[in-house]
């Protein structure tokens, strides 16, 4: 049942490096990203504890001046599909520990894996960040529009999400995880973890000169399940009655083998 | 421009070959532990004539199964060990189909209204508190009425007396219900009302706690509908058959939270454990039995209602909004 968690392939695609790096004097903001998967799917199995995704990717048309100053960064990001959460609070009631409070959150990343060439404050200013809404931190975390009951419970909630995915490991933070290889190449390590969820990625890579966002570029990553497991599980959410019914025939089946095995009667 | 990607894989962690990844409760456990778990059980409900769901639900929470799994599939456990329970007792003619079958009627009402009430809860956030509570009300209550009663036979049989459960008294209040019917089997002439309300109340807990309810069935039966001890059992049995598997579709449908595989360890293990408790359970005597029994009930009382007050790691938490599957 369970297999090798490595079975996600991502063949290495090696395409040519262009060193296309021409003589044009000032005109700035040549430079381009790009990052790339050789594939667009990634299936994982029941056995999967969760990995590293190492993602490559190029800069193109960088000032060989800059570039030698080390004023070139980037970030790149993996966003999980967006779903809707609810947080909650428990307070003591009685002695016993019971949910109080809840705010619930729509159109969340699911899951958010972050590496950067160096640490995030050290890259631009935080106004920066907070416009591209990169980061833990400043992703907006908008709540539903009846979703809470005060604007100072939303602030103490609002807060309390990202921990509490990075607690799960949903949400991760790599600084230093993008190296330069070459004067082009560079490599992002992303933490893909066990319980990452199914759906589509999306896998963004921002790029910045000397505190300055250029631009980013973006491409896309399916995540599936595949093994008997998924395939059960993908039975009980799509159907369910059928399921349902299967269960109770399979109930019914092992209480009557065993009268028959073990009973004489 | 290089467009290029590569996967690096990761050591799996050793150790854990006997791990079996559980797809709906989303976790990976250990097989012998719920086969070992289920035949414990099993080996219980055979001793003594129990269905077993109320121990089963309880030690699926304790090891760390979400609770609305665990009761779904506790539902579905149940199932199996009534099944080859209640064909016996029709083999031998000791069930009241007509009785029964009102049961079933009471019991999918009461299963539907539980079912909407759990949607609710687990919407609400409240279902693991809700479920620990009734758990700790009923297993305390439970079991301390029978640990009172099982040492009050024993202090009888010290005494001389013969050990015999206290004989009902003739009519109550429930004769005086209107809508009578009578049921042969049983030999009772009753109203439906009563039958119907503890076929719902029945119908109600499987949906919620995930157990037969055949230990409040059995007891009411006898004292409140005055049916004899004979036909009980097996007609209590033939009910709980019928509303399991109206629950297990229903929380299939609305909450997918029955995990097949999980219920499918606990079956097996559970009918095997249930063969030797039978045998074990004929050598040994009634009393002593019963307060063994009324003990361990009691501590996985103690052990819910312990963690409803110790200080949570964390009073922040965090889940999928939808009522579609644990995140």
């Amino acid at each position: 049942m369970r297999r090798p968690a490595a079975i996600l392939t991502l063949a290495i695609a090696m395409g040519a490096i262009c060193p296309a790096v021409a003589q044009q004097p000032p005109p700035t903001n040549k430079e381009t990203v790009e990052i790339g998967l050789s594939t667009d799917t990634i299936s994982i199995t029941s056995g999967f504890r969760g990995t590293d995704l190492t993602v490559f990717g190029a800069l193109d048309n960088a000032d060989p001046l800059i570039q030698r100053q080390g004023r070139y960064d980037i970030v790149v990001v993996l966003q999980g599909p967006e779903r809707n959460f609810v947080v909650r609070r428990k307070d003591r009631f009685f002695g016993i520990w019971v949910n109080t409070e809840s705010v619930s959150f729509q159109h969340i990343p699911a899951s958010y894996s972050l590496a950067s060439t160096r640490s995030l404050q050290d890259i631009a200013t935080p106004k920066v960040f907070g416009q591209l809404s990169l980061g833990v931190n400043n992703i907006y975390y908008e709540p539903l529009p009846e979703g809470f009951g005060s604007s100072e419970s939303l602030k103490e909630f609002t807060k309390e999400l990202p921990r509490l995915k990075l607690k799960q490991q949903l949400y991760s933070q790599r600084m230093g995880d993008v190296q330069f290889l070459s004067s082009t190449l560079f490599r992002a390590t992303l933490s893909l973890p066990a319980n990452v969820p199914v759906g589509k990625h999306v896998a963004r890579a921002f790029l910045f000169r000397n505190g300055e966002f250029l631009r980013e570029s973006s491409t896309s990553l399916n995540i599936v399940k595949a093994g008997l497991e998924f395939r059960i599980y993908r039975a009980a959410n799509q159907h369910s009655l059928l399921y349902g019914l299967f269960a109770v025939f399979l109930a019914v089946v092992t209480g009557w083998a065993g009268r028959l095995v073990f009973r004489k009667d | 421009m290089v467009v290029l990607g590569l996967y690096r894989g990761t050591v799996m962690g050793s150790g854990f070959k006997l791990g079996v990844y559980l797809p709906i409760a989303e976790i990976s456990v250990n097989i012998f532990v719920l086969f070992f778990m289920g035949a414990a059980v099993g080996f219980l409900s055979g001793m003594f004539g129990v269905g077993g769901g109320f121990l089963i639900t309880p030690l699926l929470i304790f090891y760390n199964i979400p609770p609305a799994v665990a009761v779904a599939t506790g539902a579905n456990q149940v199932i199996a060990s009534s099944f080859s329970g209640a064909l016996s007792h029709f083999k031998r003619g000791t069930l009241d189909v007509k009785l029964g079958s009102l049961l079933v009627i009471g019991g999918v009402i009461g299963a539907g209204v539980g079912i909407y009430v759990f949607v609710l809860l687990r919407q609400l956030g409240q279902l693991d508190l809700i479920v620990s509570l009734l758990y700790v009300v009923f297993l305390s209550t439970i079991g301390g009425l029978m640990l009172y009663e099982s040492i009050q036979a024993m202090r009888r049989t010290r005494a001389g007396q013969l050990a015999t459960l206290k004989k009902p008294g003739q009519h109550n209040w429930v004769h005086r219900l209107p809508f009578k019917m009578r049921f042969r089997a049983s030999k009772i002439y009753v109203s439906i009302i009563p039958v119907l309300v503890l076929g719902a109340a029945i119908g109600f807990l499987s949906s919620i706690m995930g157990v037969g309810g055949g230990f409040i069935m059995v007891p009411a039966m006898i004292y409140l509908l005055k049916v004899p001890t004979n036909v009980v059992i097996g007609t209590s049995l033939y009910q709980i058959v019928f509303v399991t598997a109206f629950a297990t579709v229903m929380q299939a449908t609305t909450n997918q939270s029955v995990d097949i595989v999980l219920a499918m360890l606990l079956m097996t293990g559970g009918v095997v454990g249930a063969q030797y408790g039978a045998r074990i359970g004929q050598k040994l005597r009634g009393e002593q039995l019963r307060a063994l029994l009324a003990m361990l009930v009691l501590a996985v009382g103690l052990r819910l209602a312990i963690e409803l007050f110790v200080t949570p790691d964390d009073i922040y938490s965090i889940t999928l909004a939808m009522a579609t599957g644990a995140s």
